[in-house]
């Protein structure tokens, strides 16, 4: 039997590319028009300023000094991004990423500042706060009926109030800011291992970046290709079934978001433990970390390699705004193209169903007009039989 | 005493108006999670209305055209779940909270854009009504009576008014209990989401523009609202999606957020001596505490969250 011919735009994957780069192409045009009711004169530049990010600056070693600075902002965007793909692929949307990150940044920072450990332990308390709120959203969505996005916001709010007044015990006497971690534990810094060389001797890359990696890599074997992962998914496609065919579908809501609490905690880790930022006790807003990983996990197209580039691409942005011309815009200019850009991943399915729906009737078109031709064909053929 | 009834009072009514549009909208079928985001921009077409309107204008004008603007913002917005949820079919809780990362960051644009348009140096995200916000505010004795509360109360004789006692609200919480059957007695179940969404939209601005006027005669946009859109969703929830039961739940969350603003009044609180995070945390640890406790017997409506696809009859 020959071999289908399928053509590319059927493969899903192909798919799911082009979507994300149309969403993030409308993103950028829906961006650029506010830019232009702003302020027409500088639209075009605020805008390729937020696409250049780094390459605004013209030496090539300040250019890499900041590429590396993007990449250490880029390791704990895409944990939580990992975090909230985890649980969606099991039919939970974990919106709590935000206070996680909040609780491991909480439980690192307490560790490494107040309790002096090294950075491994920091790392690992990170993991268990973080799981520990995760934990709480899955005894509430599987025990109370109470749905994981109502919980999660509460938590977000709870875990940043606790954590202003937790770290307010080790901050700076005359700032609203936490210690310098360098300053006074550095073994709770992450090991660079040298790397730092690489982008011009910038002290924040960590071996956070290539541990991030590592997770998006393992979060893909553990959903696709492990009896675990399958069961977790299958609790996510159908509750109901699952139970049937024994699954214990409290446990694995729960250990799903334990799993997401964890990664999202690790995600602060690798963030404050790189010393590059430091937490402002008076904070009255959750980080956008958390949120940005939403936008980074959807435009990675729920594929754990995909949202790698998608945390780089979002991460991207977000640097890239802090660059433009301030006297005519503001940095949130970029938060506002990624949220753009989540919005336009709601009309994905949409887009898949249509390009479907599209192809198909193609075919059907070309094999009716085959069809027609063969019977044009053979009719030709007997009416020249007959004359004979 | 007094201002702690004040208070709790003015944020009742910001989550009676608030929940009251989750509700509509749930009983139409969707589920509204952008209420935050749709309060956002409430809050900033009624702030930006309040800046412009001339400063000799009278008490009844200013009310009205806020209200309008506020009503007219939020509406605009809701049009962006209205579109993507019900026409598109498309995640309601990823637009949901899509929206709210929106609200928050467009509103953030456009007010610096408008602040640093007036003055280069000002790159603040913060509007100020000082003078219009007095429209509002009726002062009996100690007490400030404010017009919104009257509003709220309005708006919930209305809302149960028009879900129980009109043809429209009937039809209106069949499409969200039963579309396919709704839908085979000839109720346009696209027409009714929309009405739902809508109405929503216009409650949640109305709403955001009574938050940012509550104690306050200035507001920072970047903070959006600080998680109320959510907390009047826990309101609804615990309300059982009953206007009546949701006043009451809102009279009980309104209370404990009005004691983190107010609690340096009373002398056992303060002899207690706990950092104000902690009152700040407070409404969000008792919807917690009270979801768990009520939602295993949920009346939620039965077909939310689900987008309607009229071939799946």
């Amino acid at each position: 039997m020959k071999k289908e011919k399928t053509s590319l735009l059927k493969n899903s994957a192909v798919q799911s590319i082009l979507a994300s780069l149309l969403c993030i192409l409308l993103g950028l045009l829906l961006g650029y028009i506010v830019l232009l009711f702003i302020n027409p004169t500088g639209a075009w530049d605020a805008i390729s300023t937020v696409m250049k990010n780094f390459f605004t600056y013209p030496s090539r070693p300040a250019a890499m000094k900041y590429f590396g600075s993007t990449l250490v902002k880029t390791a704990p965007l895409l944990m939580c991004a990992l975090s909230i793909q985890f649980a969606y692929k099991v039919g939970l949307f974990n919106i709590g990423a935000a206070g996680q990150y909040v609780a491991g940044a909480g439980a690192c920072l307490y560790a490494a500042l107040a309790w002096h450990m090294p950075w491994w332990v920091c790392l690992i308390l990170a993991a268990v706060a973080g799981a520990a709120l995760g934990a709480l959203s899955g005894l509430l969505k599987s025990y109370c009926n109470v749905n994981e996005v109502i919980s999660g916001i509460m938590l977000n709010w709870i875990a940043l109030y606790s954590a202003n007044l937790l770290l307010t015990g080790v901050k700076e006497p005359a700032s609203p800011y936490t210690n310098v971690v360098a300053n006074f534990n550095s073994s709770a810094l992450l090991p660079s291992l040298g790397m730092g060389k690489l982008f011009t001797d910038n002290q924040y890359v960590t071996i956070a970046i290539p541990l991030s990696v590592l997770v998006a890599i393992a979060v893909w074997v553990v959903l696709g290709k492990t009896k675990f992962g399958y069961e977790l998914r299958a609790t996510g496609y159908n509750k109901d079934a699952a139970r049937y065919c024994g699954m214990n579908e409290k446990r694995n809501i729960i250990l799903t978001l334990v799993i997401g609490g964890a990664l999202a905690g690790v995600g602060a880790a690798f963030m404050y433990l790189s010393g590059y930022e430091q937490w402002q006790c008076t904070q009255s807003s959750v980080p956008a970390m958390g949120f940005n990983g939403i936008a980074a996990t959807f435009l990675g197209g729920l594929d754990p390699i995909g949202t790698i580039f998608a945390s780089y691409f979002i991460q991207h942005i977000t640097s890239g705004g802090a660059y433009v011309d301030k006297t005519m815009y503001c940095s949130q200019i970029s938060d506002l193209i990624s949220s753009l850009i989540i919005y336009l991943c709601g009309f994905v399915l949409f887009f898949k169903y249509f390009m479907n729906s599209r192809i198909v009737r193609r075919e059907e078109r070309k094999s009716l007009k085959e069809k027609e031709k063969l019977t044009a064909d053979s009719a030709a053929k007997t009416e020249e039989g007959g004359r004979k | 005493m007094l201002l702690l009834i004040q208070y709790t009072l003015i944020f009742a009514s910001v989550l009676t108006l608030v929940a009251l549009g989750g509700c509509f909208s749930e009983h139409s079928g969707v589920i509204n999670l952008g209420l935050e985001g749709i309060m956002v921009m409430g809050s900033l077409g009624g702030a930006l209305a309040m800046k412009y309107l001339p400063a000799g204008a009278p008490a009844l004008e200013i009310i009205l055209l806020v209200v309008l603007c506020a009503v007219l913002a939020g509406m605009l917005y809701s049009l962006l779940l209205a579109v993507a949820c019900i026409n598109f079919k498309a995640d309601q809780t990823l637009v949901g909270t899509a929206m709210n990362l929106l609200g928050t960051a467009a509103a953030t644009v456009i007010v610096k854009a408008i602040n640093t348009a007036e003055d280069p140096d000002n790159v603040s995200s913060t509007i100020q009504y000082v003078n219009a916000k007095k429209a509002f505010i009726v002062r009996i004795g100690s007490f400030e009576f404010n017009w919104f509360m009257v509003m709220a109360v309005i708006v919930l004789v209305l809302a149960y008014v028009v879900l129980y006692k009109t043809r429209f609200g009937l039809r209106l919480m069949a499409c969200g209990e039963h579309p396919q059957a709704a839908d085979s007695v000839g109720i346009n179940v696209y027409k009714m989401r929309w009405a739902g969404v809508l109405i929503s939209g216009m409650l949640g601005g109305l709403g955001g523009i009574v938050y940012i006027t509550a104690g306050v005669s200035e507001w920072k946009f970047e903070t959006g609202v600080a998680g109320f859109g959510f907390l009047a969703l826990a309101v609804m929830i615990f309300g059982q999606w009953k206007p009546i039961r949701i006043a009451l739940a809102a009279l009980l969350f309104g209370l404990f957020r009005a004691l983190s603003n107010v609690y340096t009044g009373f002398d056992f609180l303060t002899a207690l001596n706990l950092p104000s995070s902690v009152y700040n945390m407070l409404p969000y640890i008792i919807s917690l505490v009270v979801l768990a406790f009520t939602s295993s017997k949920s009346r939620a409506p039965k077909a939310e969250g689900i987008p309607y696809d009229k071939g799946q009859r």
